[in-house]
């Protein structure tokens, strides 16, 4: 159990920039009254950034990674959220196994 | 709670609820949490984090997708510049968060809004806005959230580590996939109809492009930024638009899908 202090620096920073992150809304709220088209682009934001971060995963690792994804969005217009994580999991190693 | 004598026992009533309703919005995730922080752990232990080190990062840190990130940029020496950018860009979605959320949280004293809003992600969030719109979001309610999810991450963090080498090859089980079938799963929770289909793919075509061209962790940013612009084209109304056509819309609120 020890921590390198590279690492601690890197883990410090890291919590540093996320705290902020998670604060700067609240001296922003009230100032924020968006309507129209920049509420919509407002709105976008989480789905499209969730979208951005599995793309490699999802888009560009291998076809059945790609096919697990799609099956795992079909799931999750209907059931439950960790269904849809046992479901896409089953179905990734499914798949490679088909592939391999 | 039984104890007839406490000062005001329909108070301690309520805020015993709220704990109880709250823990049981968060259970489903905090659940769905157990496997991606193991593999979260067993992940840091590959790249040579110790136990210590991967404990930290989620008490501190707290936010899976930018953890992920940054496990997957961990080398010798760390780079530590890549890796605060590339957090910073993955958790800048909590600037709007915490600003849509901040108007909802009456009810807590400021030392708990900056508390509790440590224990922001996407989540929590979500329950909350969902929350919102039906009841007055309580302290009770965040912190029972805030209690139960951290929990599950942090100790599935820390045993994934200690497990690391026994777990073998997380590919092997499919572990390394959870990560992206949850992603797929929260998504779905943030669909609001033909716009959020346009997001979809601008993000996901994107980021995959840019993955594949300029690497890591650039497709974030251009996926998220071609995303958020595709949403404001697609919306309906006129292009140049500041008029609150949209103001009347209830589409505000996160609708999370069913995750009771």
């Amino acid at each position: 159990m020890s921590i390198d202090s590279s690492a601690l620096i890197a883990i410090l920073a890291m919590a540093a920039v996320t705290y902020l992150t998670r604060i700067a809304g609240i001296a922003l709220a009230g100032r924020l009254a968006l309507s129209g088209r920049a509420k919509a682009a407002f709105d976008a934001i989480p789905p499209a950034v969730l979208v951005a971060v599995i793309a490699p995963s999802a888009l560009a690792t291998g076809w059945p990674e790609t096919a697990a994804a799609g099956i795992a969005a079909l799931s999750a217009t209907r059931l439950p959220l960790l269904v849809t994580v046992a479901i896409g999991v089953l179905a990734v190693v499914g798949l490679r196994a088909l592939a391999a | 709670m039984h104890d007839r004598a406490q000062p005001m026992p329909s108070r301690s009533k309520a805020r015993a609820r709220e704990w109880r309703a709250g823990i049981a919005a968060i259970a489903p995730v905090a659940i769905a949490a157990i496997p991606i922080g193991l593999l979260l752990g067993a992940l840091c232990s590959a790249k040579g984090l110790t136990i210590a080190e991967a404990g930290l990062m989620s008490v501190l840190v707290f936010a899976g997708g930018s953890q992920f990130a940054a496990v997957e940029l961990w080398t010798t020496p760390v780079p530590v510049a890549a890796i605060v950018f590339s957090t910073l860009l993955i958790n800048a979605r909590h600037v709007l968060m915490s600003a849509s959320l901040t108007p909802k949280t009456g009810l807590f004293s400021p030392l708990q809004r900056y508390l509790g809003f440590h224990f922001l992600t996407d989540e929590t969030w979500a329950l909350a806005e969902r929350r919102a719109a039906t009841a007055p979001l309580t302290p009770a309610y965040w912190f029972a959230m805030a209690t139960v999810l951290p929990t599950a991450w942090v100790g599935s963090t820390l045993a994934g580590a200690a497990a690391g080498s026994l777990l073998g090859n997380p590919r092997s089980i499919g572990a390394d996939f959870a990560f992206t079938a949850l992603f797929i799963g929260l998504i779905a929770g943030f669909w609001k109809g033909r716009s959020t289909a346009a997001t979809i793919a601008a993000s996901g075509g994107t980021a995959a492009l840019t993955y594949l061209t300029l690497g890591p962790p650039w497709h974030v940013a251009a996926g998220a930024l071609a995303g958020i612009a595709a949403a404001y084209v697609t919306a309906p109304g006129p292009l140049d638009s500041d008029v609150p056509a949209a103001e009347a819309a209830p589409a505000s609120q996160a609708p999370v899908h069913d995750m009771e």
